[in-house]
């Protein structure tokens, strides 16, 4: 059942995991690991102390982009391998 | 399930559009209709009971127009819910009583540490996207024990699966619950205890009824209502202050003056700053500085829990089973945190525009010159002021002075504020007429009963679909009459002995639950008799439903303590207990039933145990378990004194221990708190899971084609090629 092109589609597939969830990891808690450091910094005109603005939107404006990339990059792959669905 | 084609897939997105459009703008005229009653001389309370009763009656409506008797409508929605609408119902599925009123009042309080529920609570869902979620969809499951069940071949897989969703969603839904309690007993002047039973009413019209055809149709409706009641008093709020109708590009400013005003507190002498050597609820701690209120471990531990939990909670894994295909499950998901972003990044504007209000109009003011609106929280219990209920002008005076020198200047320790208050005040703050209040209040409940209505149906599916369709009718009917009974058996029992406490009318409430048991049994039989195949597993879903959100109500009518800490406890032990099992079951074909078994056993019982021992048996932790007092994350000193309470015979006698006991919650390993028992538990599923695993033989061949079929989005679902 299981033949070359499926393994090849899987393999990428988790490379796609693996990177996605580096940046989630990163945004999710190295960033924050640095918020005294980066509450030095303030951001023009909003006037948000930099660690803290992370943590209240910045973070989370990278979820959001990030979820819509993973499905077209998924789906993409996914129909390079011929296993996504019909439309 | 009719496969849609193309077009009419568009015709029906087309109709979506057309048929919430139209909701949304009735629901819009109808906010102008009572401004104008409002400006026209009618009540207060009547402006409030319009907002509840129509919002209730709306939701109602769709649930009873939707309702079905198709068990692939029951359960999945028939699976043809477009990615765009479903993320709005699993953000209204999702943001719940503690997300509308508590997250900001977390925010007041713990300044930039709260902001670790506002990550945990967003990006779970990259979790779900890229490791779950779309996976399940393939598999084509009604349930996640489903899942377990067919992955780990066996029905005991199925049961504990059963048994952790059945915990964290009853947790669950009865901070909900309570949340609807709240809501309704302060808008509506209702008694706490009616209310309660008032919005289950609320919550089983729809779920009862349809199902998760339903509860779908009617969360979208709600989403929207509570979406257009939190934004709206912040934006007229900011647009007041700053001119700019984007809250959450404007409260920049206000933290600064935050920050500005807290050193001009500390410098006048009227509050002190909190340091290392003194830190504790009377001190201040600055609004933008980190880890003064939990320490990195656990602020990193919120976060971490929260999202795996996100990944792992079976009300929200269940919302991705109804989408039409795998590609939109994941497009869902991008949707559905678009949706709760919304929410999420506004709620710290809130509490810097409350906390920017009380620091420069209440802190520092001279006592007789407090604004009116504190009084009317004061007179509810939820404002203090000198350590009393500020119930007018003149008992806040008067507490003040008993105070021995005091300045008559409101100082930081005098003002407590309740943090439900904060989103609940805002309009009262700006100066907003009634209707915008009974908005908010309408969009709370939008929120409370959205959730409950999720959690109910997770629960109720589970134990229809799982332990009856799938445990108990395929047994030959003398063993199912057997186990009936001995189930009846346990049910009466537990009502006997937990029902003690005594109800309305003078009878205690387990006769009440008996009685109204025997009700539901004498209405269900008979239906249950004349019923096809498929009628019995509904009807026997409904009953199941109605009796899990009783329970739940009665529950809540207790009041059982901080809803934040309890939706934490339900994230936690979801993880523990679903989440190995589930990523390992999709990501590597070698994980084996017994893995999985003991994976689960392992890791969901130590979470639970760790969180049963420091809430209600700390003393024993203490004395056999090695734990110890937690620490302030500031000083770094004990939070309670050991020694001095177990020689306390009133604390260390007490078994349970209650809310009140010092040593409930303020103990355990590593100073790690018990909202992060998921923590400990998590990591252990994970190892005994995988040693287990690879100790026994290799799954065989057919289970490792059907894992390579789930990562495949094309074909049929699994359970399909199977039951064919």
């Amino acid at each position: 059942m299981q033949n070359s092109s499926d393994d090849v589609h899987w393999k990428r597939t988790t490379r796609l995991m693996l990177v996605h969830l580096f940046i989630w990891f990163f945004f999710g808690y190295i960033v924050h690991m640095f918020v005294n450091y980066l509450n030095q910094f303030t951001i023009p005109i909003l006037k948000f102390p930099l660690g803290f603005y992370m943590a209240a939107q910045g973070s989370l404006i990278v979820f959001v982009v990030m979820l819509f990339v993973f499905a077209w990059q998924q789906d993409r792959i996914d129909r390079q391998h011929g296993v996504a669905e019909d439309d | 399930m009719a496969v849609q084609s193309t077009s009419e897939r568009a015709e029906f997105m087309r109709s979506l559009g057309r048929m919430y459009g139209l909701y949304t703008g009735g629901f819009l005229a109808f906010i102008i209709l009572l401004a104008v009653m409002e400006q026209a001389g009618v009540s207060n309370r009547i402006l409030g009971y319009l907002f509840v009763f129509f919002t209730l009656a709306v939701y109602g409506i769709i649930g009873i127009a939707m309702r079905t008797a198709e068990v692939s409508e029951y359960y999945v929605a028939g699976r043809r819910v477009p990615a765009f609408y479903n993320g709005m119902a699993t953000g209204a599925d999702w943001m719940s009583a503690a997300s509308f009123v508590g997250m900001a009042g977390s925010l007041f309080l713990f300044g930039y540490d709260g902001l670790a529920w506002v990550l945990g609570w967003t990006g779970g869902f990259v979790l779900v996207s890229i490791l779950v979620g779309p996976y399940l969809r393939k598999f084509g499951a009604y349930t996640v024990p489903d899942f377990m069940a067919f992955r780990y071949g066996g029905n005991f897989a199925r049961f504990l699966a059963v048994i952790v969703l059945v915990c964290c969603s009853f947790t669950y839904v009865t901070a909900q619950i309570f949340g609807t309690g709240i809501i309704a007993s302060r808008f509506l002047g209702m008694q706490f205890e009616i209310a309660v039973f008032a919005g289950l009413v609320g919550i089983l019209l729809c779920a009862m009824l349809g199902g998760m055809r339903a509860v779908t149709w009617t969360q979208i409706a709600q989403y929207i209502v509570l979406i257009v009641a939190y934004l709206v008093p912040i934006v007229i709020l900011s647009t007041k202050r700053y001119g700019i109708p984007i809250p959450e590009l404007t409260y920049g400013q206000a933290i600064q003056e935050i920050t500005a005003r807290e050193q001009e507190l500390v410098r006048t002498g009227l509050a002190t700053l909190c340091t290392a050597a003194n830190c504790g609820a009377t001190t201040l701690k600055p609004h933008i500085q980190p880890f003064m209120n939990y320490t990195p471990l656990n602020f990193f531990g919120i976060i971490f829990c929260m999202m795996v939990g996100t990944a792992s909670l079976p009300h929200i894994l269940m919302r991705y089973f109804t989408t039409p295909s795998v590609r939109e499950a994941r497009v869902s998901v991008g949707w559905s945190l678009l949706f709760i972003f919304l929410l999420y990044f506004s709620a710290p504007a809130y509490a810097a525009f409350s906390k920017l209000e009380v620091y420069t109009n209440i802190i520092g003011r001279d006592i007789t010159q407090l604004r009116p609106w504190l009084f009317t929280w004061g007179e509810l219990g939820l404002i203090k002021v000198c350590g009393k209920d500020a119930i007018n002008l003149d008992a806040a005076i008067a507490a003040c002075k008993a105070i021995a020198g005091h300045p008559g200047v409101l100082r930081f320790q005098d003002f407590n504020i309740n943090t439900d208050v904060i989103v609940l005040s805002t309009p009262e703050i700006a100066g907003l007429p009634y209707v915008i209040s009974g908005l908010v209040a309408a969009g709370g409940l939008a929120a409370a009963l959205s959730t409950a209505d999720g959690l109910l149906l997770a629960i109720a599916n589970a134990l229809s679909h799982d332990i009856y369709y799938n445990m108990i009718q395929p047994l030959r009917s003398s063993r199912q009459w057997l186990i009936g009974l001995l189930i009846a058996v346990a049910v009466v029992a537990l009502i006997f002995f937990l029902g003690a406490a005594p109800g309305p009318f003078g009878l205690e409430w387990r006769w009440w639950s008996l009685m109204g048991l025997g009700a539901l049994v004498a209405v269900v039989a008979p239906l249950m008799r004349n019923a096809t195949e498929i009628g019995r597993r509904l009807i026997m879903a409904r009953a199941l439903l109605l009796l899990v959100a009783v329970a739940s109500a009665a529950l809540a009518s207790t009041r059982p303590s901080d809803i934040l800490a309890m939706v934490g406890w339900a994230f936690s032990l979801a993880m523990a207990g679903n989440f190995p099992a589930i990523v390992l079951g999709i990501w590597w074909k070698r994980a084996t039933t017994s893995g999985a078994i003991w994976g689960i056993l392992a890791g969901w019982g130590i979470c639970l145990f760790y969180l049963v021992t420091t809430r209600y048996f700390p003393q024993m932790g203490i004395n056999y378990f090695g734990m110890t007092s937690l620490l302030n994350p500031e000083t770094g000193q004990p939070l309670v004194d050991i020694a001095k309470i177990m020689a306390d015979p009133q604390w260390m006698n007490q078994w349970p221990a209650v809310a009140a006991n010092p040593l409930a919650n303020r103990v355990g390993w590593f100073d790690l708190n018990n909202i992060n028992c998921g923590l400990l538990g998590m990591p252990l599923g994970f190892l005994v899971m995988i040693v287990v695993s690879l100790m026994g033989k290799e799954p065989p061949k057919e289970m490792q084609a059907l894992v390579d079929e789930i990562r495949k989005p094309r074909g049929r679902t699994v359970l399909q090629e199977k039951t064919t």
